[in-house]
């Protein structure tokens, strides 16, 4: 049988970086083809190109067995091939239909197009499982079923090849077994489905085949059943990877931060933080679990000092730090904080290296007496943290937004624990961070864990979230579900990251 | 993945393609000088000749570099707060009443002490003028462009109003201030007088070494205080800058009154050392070329003082030649100055996928 795609020797060069070398690729029709890399490994890149927003320096794409060019994302659809971005194109004002007609409206009067849609929408919705309220406006529906419509505007405009970037990196467990089940029935209709992801759980769940990239290249394509978590992640990475962290026992101490019913309200006066309570004792890592978008950044934000507080009361080393919350009081007193968002936050991309090493520590009187700036120090400092937590290239001149995402990432956590804080707050340490790193990453955590720090992680992974916390609690809407131990069984904290708590009914 | 950013060399970056801009802009305008019926490398040659041609020359370009220095820097340090201060115009012409207020009240007091006196009344007060728009955008969110624009306005209207009711000497027909006397910077001719030698005649006084200075100082408060650091991480990363606990209505409302005090040494130059007297209109469109001069020296101080030479070139090149070609009026000159800010602030980036397809060096 000819397979539905099939990319030969695609090569693409963005300037010095090769992002694809002599890729070839061939995904078999009426199957689920899993793509998995680390970040910058290309496979975003090599989609692209299927999908028409980037054009393949060398290189052939055939469709049914015939060669194309794909030059734009309408010669995509033209082929057929449809594209789920990570990031949902999708008009929050609009409703479900006209979002799924935009693009296909066909003439200057948008009515028969939108009859034809509501038709069509329920054909699909019949065949697939793909129930959505077609008149229901896109910014009151949860993301998951924002995907959902992203899948039917691929579907509406004759897409027999559905490519899904990322899909489950917003959705809970649960939302996320919803897709895979209509992944599986566009399976057995037919369509052939390419799916994106960094995550070796996923692959493994759903996907038929799955083929691996590396630094640019196809390292190879293996079948799902015939391989194993361990071999793909060393495909991936090129070795062996601890991917369990390990770690002793917590020896907690005295409380070092103490949370009583904080609640912060955005401006329409919602409790994005409600009556939120807990404390984070010495030598213990705290993790608090969610899905992205229920209250943890902004509980960081609060304790992190950046916002304040509606009520409650935030107790740092027996003082309530409530009102004087600003982040360099708190530096000062020994909070250090890692933030989630590190392009936007944790650094700034048009600094040198260097300067971004002392963001938010620049008042320190070792880099300059009072009004003085001493370059030589900071410079100095930054060699030091770089030698120390390997970062590359260990250039303190280069500018922020040229170091890779993990080694960007070192540099904020160097930052911020060469500081020797008592309480270290940390948001998504991993997040777009590869394999390597990421190993590194944890294990400094743990090491400033047993040197008797407090640690306050907060994560999306779950598995970061389990594999480095002494204690986890797992926040939805807002509010503590729950405090589960190390220990505790995935598919529980699943539950209360979805808002359902067993104790409650 | 997201392709890089292209990034060139720093020469290229810094060095060529602003030249190419200039190229461009100048070929442009010969074209319009070939319109009107003029022979265009002649009139270069003018303009060429009457700027570089002569210690006159020379001396008036340098005068002009002084004032663009002051106001370039002005829009400089603003906007590596993120902030565009449109007026340095207004800024530089409400200074010269601090200058003029000393100036011409504490007369009595010896010159090493009023003339400095003068110097940082003209910065107070054009801080001041640039201090109110910036409370008014880090408390109040207005923005600052507006606000600065508007502040224009304002200056010019109330200089109109003080300059003719409270400065003008009763019975005198111009709407000038009487002349300050204590405050007087002696030109350079005036100052060669004093020890002999015979210069021509010349605007061009010491405040040019105040402007260098400036250019110094501003490079050191950015690059060499942590205040300065705070200026330019508020300006490149406002989330970082919360993040980093910096007081960023401090910054905004701080960073404005630099801004504001450089642009008000303008009126050292012009109402201390040329005119010594205040008069209307005195900064005479400096405030605007200043954001040129800003944008072509990509708000560097080694760059400004550049940027600002060239434009003091225009400025006494044009003079020269609109005295030589009536056919070319003072308009046109205008019109060849504003080709090149168009080219040189603008369209700043429209060479550059052409520099960075030839300068890019394939790796691995």
């Amino acid at each position: 049988m000819t397979p539905a795609i099939e990319l030969i020797g695609i090569d693409k060069r963005f300037g010095s970086v090769h992002a694809n070398k002599d890729v070839s690729l061939a995904i078999g029709k009426g199957s689920i083809h899993g793509i998995i890399g680390e970040n910058g490994a290309g496979k975003s890149t090599l989609m692209s190109i299927l999908f028409g927003f980037y054009h393949a320096d060398k290189g052939e794409i055939r469709v049914g067995g015939k060669p194309v060019k794909i030059k734009s994302s309408a010669d995509a659809i033209a082929h057929g091939v449809g594209m789920v971005h990570q990031h949902f194109m999708l008009v929050e004002p609009f409703t479900v239909l006209e979002n799924v007609v935009l693009g296909a409206e066909g003439a200057a009067l948008i009515g028969p197009a939108l009859a034809r849609a509501r038709a069509e929408l329920e054909h699909l919705a019949h065949n697939y499982e793909l129930d959505v309220d077609p008149d229901a406006t896109i910014g009151e529906l949860p993301v998951g079923l924002q995907q959902r419509v992203e899948i039917l505007k691929a579907l509406f405009k004759g897409a027999e090849v559905l490519i899904l970037d990322e899909p489950t990196g917003v959705l809970t467990p649960d939302e996320a077994d919803q897709l895979f089940r209509i992944l599986g029935t566009l399976r057995d209709q037919g369509k052939t489905v390419i799916l994106i992801t960094h995550k070796l759980r996923e692959i493994m769940a759903i996907t038929d085949r799955v083929s691996v990239m590396r630094r640019g290249e196809m390292v190879g394509t293996k079948e799902t059943k015939q391989t194993s978590v361990e071999e793909l992640a060393e495909m991936m990475v090129g070795r062996r990877v601890l991917l369990r962290v390990e770690k002793g026992e917590a020896n907690p101490g005295e409380t070092v931060l103490e949370v009583k019913n904080l609640t912060w309200r955005d401006r329409k006066g919602t409790a994005r933080v409600d009556n939120v309570s807990f404390n984070v004792r010495k030598g213990e890592i705290v993790g608090i679990a969610g899905v992205s978008g229920n209250g943890q950044s902004e509980l960081l934000d609060v304790i992190a000092g950046i916002a304040r507080a509606t009520s409650g009361e935030i107790v740092f080393e027996g003082k309530s730090i409530g009102a004087l919350a600003d982040p360099r009081y708190l530096r000062r007193e020994g909070v250090a904080h890692v933030p989630e968002d590190r392009q936007h936050r944790g650094l700034v991309n048009s600094f040198d290296a260097s300067e971004s090493s002392i963001l938010g520590w620049h008042f320190e009187e070792t880099l300059g007496r009072g009004f003085h700036l001493d370059r030589r120090a900071v410079v100095e400092r930054c060699r030091h943290e770089m030698q120390d937590f390997d970062v590359r290239p260990a250039d303190p001149y280069l500018k922020s937004a040229k170091f890779s995402g993990g080694n960007q990432q070192k540099i904020i956590l160097a930052r911020e624990i060469s500081r020797d804080p008592d309480l270290l707050i940390v948001g998504q340490p991993t997040r777009g961070v590869d394999i390597g790193a990421i190993e590194f990453i944890h294990k400094r955590l743990i090491a400033l864990r047993d040197q008797g720090k407090a640690i306050l992680l907060v994560s999306v992974e779950l598995d970061e979230i389990r594999s480095l916390s002494d204690r986890i609690l797992v926040m939805f809407a807002g509010k503590i579900m729950g405090e589960r131990d190390a220990s505790a069984d995935e598919r529980e904290l699943g539950l209360l990251m979805a808002g359902v708590a067993k104790e409650a009914a | 993945m997201a392709a890089p950013r292209s990034e060139l060399p720093a020469w290229v970056d810094i060095g060529l393609i602003p030249l190419l801009n200039l190229a461009v802009a100048l070929i442009v305008a010969g074209l319009v000088v070939v319109i009107i019926g003029e022979n265009p490398l002649q009139a270069l040659g003018i303009m060429l000749n009457g700027a570089l041609g002569s210690f006159k020359g020379w001396s008036y370009l340098f005068y002009y570099t002084t004032n663009f220095t002051f106001t370039g820097l002005a829009v400089a340090v603003a906007f590596h707060a993120g902030l565009f201060n449109i007026g340095g115009e207004g800024q530089a012409y409400f200074a010269g009443l601090g200058a003029a207020i000393v100036g011409l009240n504490l007369e009595f007091l010896p010159w090493p002490i009023v003339i400095p006196l003068a110097v940082l009344a003209s910065a107070g007060f054009g801080a001041f003028w640039a201090w109110v728009p910036g409370v008014l955008q880090a408390k109040r969110g207005s923005h600052i462009v507006i606000t600065t624009i508007m502040f224009n306005f304002i200056a010019a209207s109330l200089m109109v109003y003080l300059i003719n009711n409270v400065f003008r000497p009763v019975g005198r027909m111009a709407v000038e201030s009487r002349e300050i006397t204590g405050a007087y910077i002696l030109n350079f001719r005036e100052l060669g007088r004093l020890i002999g030698w015979k210069l021509p005649s010349t605007p061009l006084n010491p405040t040019i070494f105040l402007a260098f200075l400036a250019a110094w100082g501003v490079w050191y408060l950015l690059w060499r205080t942590k205040l300065g650091y705070e200026i330019r991480t508020v300006g490149a990363n406002p989330e970082a800058a919360a993040y980093a606990g910096i007081d960023q209505a401090r910054i905004i409302t701080v960073s404005m009154a630099i801004s504001g005090a450089l642009a008000g040494l303008l009126s050292v130059n012009e109402v201390l050392g040329v005119q010594h007297r205040l008069l209307l209109e005195f900064a005479g469109g400096a405030g605007f070329v200043g954001i040129a001069v800003a944008l072509m020296g990509r708000s560097h101080p080694v760059g400004i003082v550049l940027a600002a030479m060239l434009f003091g070139l225009l400025y006494q090149g044009g003079t020269e030649l609109s005295f030589a070609r009536p056919l070319i009026s003072r308009d046109m000159i205008v019109v060849i100055q504003g080709l090149v800010i168009l080219f040189m602030g603008a369209l700043e980036y429209a060479f550059r996928p052409w520099m960075a397809a030839l300068f890019f060096k394939p790796e691995d």
